[in-house]
């Protein structure tokens, strides 16, 4: 599409069902009641002038530009306070309503700078296009009385400039900030002519105050006050294409603003079913990475790994990377190498990488990091609902009474939605959070956890056990649901173990080091408080008991009835943009796509059938499996689309062992990521902004990515994976991804009415979609669950193996900045650095007295696995006896100290749990050092040789 | 942990966790567990040394070298039919 403004209502949309008919300049409309006459009026085209109003953001009232006229009423009153009435006759212009509109603007434009054609907004300004509105030809007053005309610039932010002087202060930067983020980092300050923004600091800039960049102060700012850097450097778009977000699993839709094919800004779009609107610090800004100038747009190959790279073409790279493939697999037998999924990657791309394993390598040895973030979702789940994904949506969270997060930080993880849970507990919902650390929800502005139960890391089934002992125990349970909907039987074997007294939060709180009354008061809440809603992240699912988590969560929701309607529910925050899609693709290793088993005959046939090959019927190997052959011997060789594993998953030693004993490493991604230092050959990948294709978030919501610029290197990572098919002797001849689509939907079941022209019609679809459920399927287990009764499961709490000691006396944990997405390969690569330039060790301040650490010094972080450095941030946040830090810089190797330790049912790494010691240091550890250097030397390429 | 011992301690684990059922019942679901999930290199190596495997573990490893079919013993090894949408197990 062309460029234009998105549409502004001026007012938020009323929800009322009873309806309301008026007139306006003499055209009926009808509305539902509490809609503003300003809105009504826009419902029919009518654009009342405004300045203060936007429809993001609660009326105010304040700019006196939208007056009316209303038949019977005194005065002129504000169009955005006012709501329709019925039988109400309303007149928008008149020479009253004019002059008085003229008064009001020749006042905010005596002071406002008069450099239009210079402004960055110039085009696409609301004062300006006010001015125009009102019919302003000049100013009575002049422009040499006193005024704001000389302020200062702020730009203190690295994605955008505040410039004071232009602002009219409207406070629609210091109301998005409240009411859209939550962040209350703005206020006005001052009085009358005296009034301004502030970011309430010292030093009153941005980047030293309590903002977090999510640009919804930028989005609605009418004037230049606000503007992206990008925007007054690069000029206003000429063209937009919406899209969807490649951060994390909420799923953003934005709009790419364009200029060509140079990428203006992202701006999040209104009609975006998972965000409504907003956005957060990374799919606003932190798209600089798709120009960075370390991304490999050239193939590149090379014998083994101490050598440089050597620039080839991609037809040298493609014949090379299958010729390898076929050696190994001619000498170690067909199950010896295998692939990894992306789950930043499209559903397209996805599902043909595990087509190409599949019917090419003759193997199932595919897997995709979902094994190593909500795999024991998966398993959980379904074992008690009979299918794991969130029973959901976001909207959900609008009607939520109670919420219990645990193991999640979602203002950080999942921060638009964050910003949705934060509004509605300012609305008056409480929350409990069960956490090890004292997380931003815990307390921040206007919100306080009724109950913060921070518990031991690796506590997690003991906890929620003792949680629903207390349901159990003290008649909270809702029979009757239970009754209808869940298995009676297993019910009362499940109530019976948790009602022992060796599951009470008394008995079990030298276990899980939480106050017995607080975690009682805690379940009482969620059992009784209205609609109880478990929203739960990697905190719960990285633990060698993660999988025994989710059922222990499942439970307590059945026994609550706490499912099957809106504002209820259990909701795995999921971490990347496209894993849902991922593992619906049938990226695990035992199934295929929607989620049939490998070994069932009749759903190999019909993809043998479909693909013209015969399919292996024993399962593959899993990621970790993967690395355990390859150090055996029996898995040589591997392809890895989009993802970091050397940096991701755990046990740095043991996956880079895995690596060098592999004679073939095929790595596809943007730069030459931390895997890469092992690779063989190298396949450069292309960004979401470079294809068309779809993700699936964490709501089951398929959304439609778009192509706004060529690929770097020439191919979307689809073609890639098509080539390299086709040189292993596939006969694939996909020419868009929406073939690709046409095939998914034949093969399977829950996408069988999914195609690219239904998605551009609906803007998005949450699976199944099929002839049952044509428009698809927002909420799940409404009247029952999917596949019969609810099942409790009892849930033993079993130890972690991984034992603090003398010699490892602190537990670590780790987890994600707002900042920074996963490895970082993409937001350090961005201005993000500003906030976040390195890893930290978060560590109470009495452990830190223990040891003689000082905040901000270099400490030694040691586990049985090995050891580390990095600086220390002394906080309370932590609780005494366990020490936090991120994986985001490669610099730190976190995952040097974690273990290989993993959840029972899926092997799903514990991260959240390593026994540690933190000592003072000098400097970078031998493996630090060693590993700069092997980096150094690994990432050298050949310089071309001049053609003769 | 070496790759047989790794093996070896993933089979304990998962038969520590299933182990609050009945016996019998235990004993199958860890079959069942290890049927569906585990790559037949992983599978014939604890098929060919099974030294340290606890009880239930032990037992459900004979089960499959003997080619007992353990059946489903819990929903996460039921997976959907070749038309069926209903079930997922999405990570």
């Amino acid at each position: 599409m062309g460029y234009e403004r998105q549409p502004d209502f001026g007012t938020p949309a009323s929800s009322s069902e009873e309806q309301v008919t008026l007139t306006i300049d003499g055209r009926p409309v009808t509305v539902p009641a509490g809609t503003t006459v300003m809105r009504a009026a826009a419902e029919i085209g009518t654009a009342i002038p405004k300045l203060c109003a936007t429809d993001s953001l609660k009326q105010f009232g304040s700019c006196r530009l939208c007056l009316v006229e209303i038949d019977g009423a005194r005065g002129t009153p504000a169009s955005c306070t006012t709501p329709v009435a019925p039988g109400m006759t309303v007149h928008t212009q008149t020479p009253r309503l004019q002059k008085l509109r003229k008064g009001v603007m020749e006042l905010y434009i005596s002071d406002h700078p008069l450099d239009c054609l210079t402004c960055a907004a110039n085009g696409d300004c609301e004062l300006q296009d006010q001015a125009g509105a009102v019919g302003l030809r000049d100013v009575r007053y002049g422009y040499q009385g006193a005024n704001h005309l000389g302020q200062a610039k702020d730009r203190s932010n690295p994605y955008f400039d505040f410039e004071s002087s232009k602002c009219i202060v409207c406070s629609r930067c210091v109301r998005a900030c409240e009411e859209v983020q939550g962040t209350f980092a703005l206020t006005i300050q001052g009085r009358g002519f005296g009034s301004k923004v502030s970011a309430g600091t010292a030093d009153d800039d941005f980047l030293s105050s309590e903002c977090v960049s999510c640009g919804a102060c930028v989005q609605a700012c009418p004037t230049a006050t606000l503007s992206e850097k990008s925007l007054i450097e690069i000029g206003t778009p000429e063209r937009s294409v919406v899209t969807t977000c490649a951060y994390c699993g909420v799923g953003c839709t934005f709009r790419a603003e364009m200029r060509g094919e140079q990428l203006v800004r992202m701006v999040p779009w209104k009609d975006g079913k998972a965000n409504r609107g907003h956005s957060c610090v990374k799919g606003r800004f932190a798209w600089g990475y798709a120009q960075h100038e370390e991304r490999i747009t050239r193939p590149m190959i090379r014998a083994s790994i101490d050598q440089p790279w050597q620039e080839v073409s991609w037809e040298q790279a493609f014949a090379h990377a299958a010729s390898e493939l076929k050696r190994i697999q001619a000498k170690y037998g067909q199950r010896s190498i295998g692939g990894i999924t992306s789950s930043r990657c499209t559903n397209e791309e996805t599902f043909l990488v595990q087509k190409l394993i599949r019917a090419g390598f003759g193997n199932n040895n595919v897997d995709t990091c979902a094994r190593v973030c909500h795999s024991p979702t998966g398993y959980g789940l379904k074992t008690t609902f009979g299918t794991s994904a969130g029973t959901q949506d976001f909207d959900s969270v609008e009607h939520t009474d109670v919420m219990l997060v645990i193991g999640a930080n979602p203002t950080d993880a999942h921060p638009v939605f964050g910003s949705r849970m934060k509004k509605r507990l300012r609305e008056g919902a409480k929350l409990i959070v069960i956490d090890p650390r004292r997380t931003d929800l815990v307390r921040s502005p206007h919100i306080e956890a009724a109950h913060h139960l921070p518990l031991r890391p690796g506590t997690n089934v003991a906890v929620l056990t003792a949680m629903a002992h207390v349901v159990v125990t003290e008649g909270l349970a809702d029979e009757a649901f239970i009754r209808e909907r869940c298995d009676w039987d297993e019910y009362r074997d499940w109530a019976e173990f948790v009602s022992h007294e060796r599951n009470s939060p008394e008995t079990l709180a030298p276990v899980t080091l939480v106050d017995p009354a607080e975690l009682r008061a805690a379940a009482r809440l969620y059992a009784t408080g209205g609609n109880g809603a478990i929203y739960y992240g990697l905190g719960v699912t990285e633990h060698s008991q993660g999988s025994s988590t989710v059922m222990a969560i499942a439970n307590l929701a059945m026994a609550t009835g706490n499912i099957g309607r809106p504002g209820v529910g259990v909701n795995p925050l999921r971490g990347q943009n496209n894993v849902q899609g991922a593992c619906d693709m049938g990226s695990f290793p035992h199934e295929l796509s929607g989620y049939r088993h490998i070994s069932d005959g009749a759903t190999r046939a019909l993809f043998e059938q479909d693909w013209g090959v015969d399919l292996d019927p024993e399962p593959g190997l899993r990621i970790p499996n993967m690395l355990d052959a390859a150090v055996d011997g029996s898995f040589k060789a591997i392809y890895i689309q989009g993802e970091d594993i050397l940096q991701s998953d755990p046990d740095t030693r043991h996956v880079s062992a895995g690596l060098a004993a592999m004679e073939c490493v095929i790595v596809q991604d943007l730069f030459l990521n931390e895997t890469a230092n092992y690779a063989h050959i190298f396949l450069p990948g292309s960004t979401f902004l470079e294809k068309d294709g779809t993700f699936t978030n964490a709501e089951r919501r398929i959304q439609p990515v778009r192509k706004v610029m060529t690929p770097l290197n020439g191919y979307a990572d689809w073609e890639v994976t098509q080539e390299l098919a086709r040189a292993m002797g596939l006969d694939w001849n996909y020419a868009h991804p929406g073939e690709i689509m046409d095939e998914i939907a034949r093969l399977t079941p829950s996408f069988a009415g999914v195609n690219f022209r239904r998605l551009d019609e609906a803007g998005s679809l949450q699976w199944p979609v099929n002839e049952a459920a044509p428009q698809g399927t927002p909420t799940m287990h409404i009247d029952g669950f999917v596949r019969g009764k609810g099942k409790f499961v009892v849930t033993d709490y079993v130890p972690t193996d991984e034992k603090t000691g003398p010699r490892f006396p602190l537990l670590l944990t780790t987890g994600r900045i707002l900042s920074h997405y996963n490895v970082g390969a993409q937001t350090r690569r961005t201005a993000n650095t500003a906030w976040h330039p390195e890893d930290r060790l978060e560590i109470h301040p009495v452990d830190a007295e223990d040891r003689g650490l000082k905040d901000g010094e270099w400490v030694r972080l040691a586990s049985r696995s090995g050891e580390t450095t990095l600086r220390a941030l002394i906080t309370d946040r932590v609780a005494p006896g366990v020490v936090y830090t991120t994986f985001h810089h490669p610099a730190t190797q976190a995952n040097v100290v974690t273990t290989d330790f993993s959840d029972w049912a899926t092997n799903c790494p514990e991260y959240k749990v390593t026994a540690v010691q933190v000592t003072p240091s000098n400097g970078p550890t031998d493996w630090q050092e060693d590993y700069e250097a092997l980096s150094e030397r690994s990432r050298r390429i050949a310089p071309l040789e001049a053609a003769e | 942990m070496n790759g047989q011992e790794r093996l070896i301690y993933m089979a304990n684990q998962i038969a520590r966790n299933l182990g609050a059922m009945q016996h019998d019942h235990a004993v199958a679901a860890v079959a069942d567990h290890i049927r569906m999930f585990w790559d037949p290199r992983m599978k014939a190596k604890v098929f060919a040394d099974g030294a340290g495997l606890s009880p239930i573990a032990a037992a459900a490893i004979e089960m499959l070298k003997q080619g007992v079919d353990p059946g489903h013993q819990t929903r996460a090894t039921e997976f959907n039919a070749v038309d069926e949408t209903g079930g997922s197990d999405a990570g």
